[in-house]
């Protein structure tokens, strides 16, 4: 029982976040903020999710692949986030005209 | 009117919230069921979200993300799914999932990118 309100606790915890970073999809107004907004549903809302479920269902099967399923998803969300950004940034995607600075077309000249 | 479409966008997701929360549906299980039909039915909502930025996105590099995240709201699907069936197999899919997922953003990233493929 206590073990069961914990785990949902966790998995409360991981839908706020997926739910704050999906609203900041929608509502972010440019591609690289919405890459800073969506990433927090992973490492925090998916993890979250996944680690819920690893404490319902203690060391079983079910219980390491969770476990293994959140180092990779820690090891492989910055990396396609980076990718992501590079590859806008390359492909010519303006910034949001109130941004403050852009390092990385300083960096290029 | 500008402020009025932001209250309206507002109440219409404390709407669909309260109704997600509030609405009787029969648990035949318990209550953990019963919450875990709720929470299954809140990520979908949230991924309505990001079909709508797929669907709209001004350039091709807001549906890369929008795609992205939705991959990673259906690995939460399957850990939901995982804890009342029992199966193991559910977080299976999950893992091969991101891992697709994954490769196909960066391939994505690659092909965006465009002019140099080998640096």
């Amino acid at each position: 029982m206590m073990i069961e309100i914990i785990s949902f606790g966790f998995i409360i915890v991981g839908i706020t976040f997926d739910f704050f970073g999906c609203l900041g999809i929608i509502r972010f107004p440019d591609v690289y903020n919405r890459l800073h907004s969506s990433i927090k549903c992973v490492t925090l809302g998916t993890c979250s999710i996944l680690l819920g479920l690893f404490i319902d269902k203690g060391f079983s099967a079910a219980g390491f692949k969770a476990l293994l399923c959140i180092a990779f998803l820690l090891l492989t969300a910055p990396v396609s986030a980076h990718v992501l950004s590079r590859s806008a940034h390359r492909s010519g995607v303006k910034l949001w005209e109130k941004s403050a600075c852009d390092k990385y077309a300083e960096e290029q000249k | 009117m500008k402020n009025i479409r932001y209250m309206g966008g507002l109440v219409l997701i404390a709407a669909v919230f309260a109704l997600i929360i509030f609405y009787p549906l029969p648990s035949l299980l318990g209550w953990q069921s019963l919450f875990l039909k709720k929470a299954f039915l809140a990520l979908l909502f949230c991924g309505s979200f990001c079909l709508w930025r797929i669907f709209k996105g001004p350039t091709a590099a807001d549906r890369i993300v929008a795609l992205d995240i939705l991959g990673i709201l259906i690995l939460g699907f399957c850990a939901i799914l995982g804890i009342p069936t029992g199966r193991d197999w559910y977080i299976d899919i999950g893992i091969a999932w991101a891992l697709q997922s994954f490769i196909s953003i960066l391939a994505l990233g690659k092909y965006l990118e465009g002019k140099h493929f080998d640096d």
